[in-house]
């Protein structure tokens, strides 16, 4: 057990060592009525942004990258955020997982 | 209806996937059931929790409560699995010597089985939430298609359970003595996948910041988003746009417990570790 617990930390810290400061740009997104403002968000490519998303519905949602990796419960009336990138310019789909049909974005990489 | 039973049916069988593994993996070891069932029960009741604290949660550490908490404990589930295989490696030839012995040693068997028992805990728990708060957005919204939404929701249970129970009885066809070896191939892999994932929440709450990037693209080939996708998304922690740090976790998880179990099998005391 001792050579599992110091080798997942050597890993944990291996990985987390790479984290350095650096500056990125913020975005927003706000859900309401089920529906998500702005429906297009263009974000700059092949940078790491930070998007902060307000869910002003009384339901809980799940933010969802369809193409690009971000997944993240937002509650009723509650504010998330979360890095995302870099991503390759092109044009990128998110959803709510929990009105998967009803509620969905793009994500435009320019 | 459909929608609720298809997400209901994706959560179910990722969680029953590990189940099955789990189950297939300690037969023969006795009281499993009550460890297993325990592990299930457990992560239903975790499940509630978390989808009830939501909120508080995602507002620890500055807003990255929710990633640190899902990759927190996907890692300690990797960390029982690791354990697992690895008292297998030393473990696993006198334990088929024994199966049809009766009252092999049970304190012998209860190791692993903890570790397994917090892994199935661990998955119902991750799948469990979204279910969770899912049934509890369309109980909160009401309207005439309730009824429907909640059979959808028992049903996609339903069907996702009847799959893992067939993934169990399928492994249960690989003969005793290759059992473990191939369960035990199968956990390695399941425990990299888990790993990887635990990077992306690291990822996306800001604590890893180099190699976030995207590898590479199979989406074409096999998207995430398909059933199949899923269940390879689970089985072997297939993703169609893998992130460098993701990769070197996967790799370097597969690498330290082979590494492990060869270090482990070759030392002649079966009572260490």
């Amino acid at each position: 057990m001792r050579y599992v617990i110091s080798s997942f930390l050597a890993i944990a810290a291996f990985l987390m060592s790479f984290s350095l400061l650096a500056e990125e740009a913020s975005f927003e997104l706000t859900l309401k009525g089920n529906q998500f403002t702005p429906a297009a968000l263009t974000i700059p490519a092949d940078k790491r942004v930070k998007l902060t998303i307000k869910n002003l519905d009384s339901t809980p949602a799940e933010f969802e990258g369809r193409d690009f990796k971000a997944e993240k419960l937002i509650p009723a009336g509650g504010e998330v955020s979360l890095y995302i990138g870099p991503l390759k310019a092109g044009s990128y789909s998110f959803f709510d997982e929990f009105h998967k049909d009803q509620t969905k974005g793009t994500l435009l990489v320019k | 209806m459909l929608a609720t039973l298809l997400i209901v049916f994706r959560e179910a069988i990722e969680a029953g996937l590990i189940v099955g593994i789990v189950l297939a993996a300690t037969k023969g070891v006795p009281q499993r059931s009550r460890w297993v069932a325990l592990g299930i029960v457990g992560g239903i009741a975790g499940a509630c929790l978390v989808a009830l604290f939501a909120g508080e949660l995602a507002a620890l550490f500055e807003g990255a409560g929710q990633e640190l908490f899902n990759a927190g404990i996907l890692l300690f589930a990797v960390a029982m699995l690791t354990w697992h295989n690895v008292w297998m490696a030393s473990h696993g030839r006198v334990m088929v010597d024994q199966t049809r012995q009766v009252g092999i040693g049970v304190a012998r068997g209860q190791q692993p089985l903890v570790a397994l028992s917090i892994v199935c805990g661990v998955a119902v728990l991750r799948e469990g939430t979204e279910v969770v708060l899912l049934l509890y957005g369309i109980a909160a919204t009401g309207g005439p298609s309730w009824a429907g939404l909640m059979a959808g929701g028992a049903l996609g249970l339903l069907a996702g359970a009847g799959l893992s129970a067939l993934m169990y009885f399928g492994l249960l066809t690989v003969p005793m003595r290759h059992l473990f070896s191939v369960t035990s191939a199968l956990i390695t892999v399941l425990a990299a996948g888990l790993a990887a994932q635990a990077v992306q929440f690291l990822q996306q709450a800001g604590y890893i910041e180099a190699l976030t990037n995207t590898i590479w693209d199979t989406s074409w080939f096999l998207s995430d988003d398909s059933i199949v996708g899923g269940l390879v998304h689970t089985l072997i922690g297939y993703t169609a746009r893998p992130s460098g740090a993701q990769l070197i976790a996967y790799l370097l998880t597969i690498t330290v417990i082979v590494m492990l179990m060869r270090f482990q099998r070759s030392r002649p005391s079966l009572r260490s570790f």
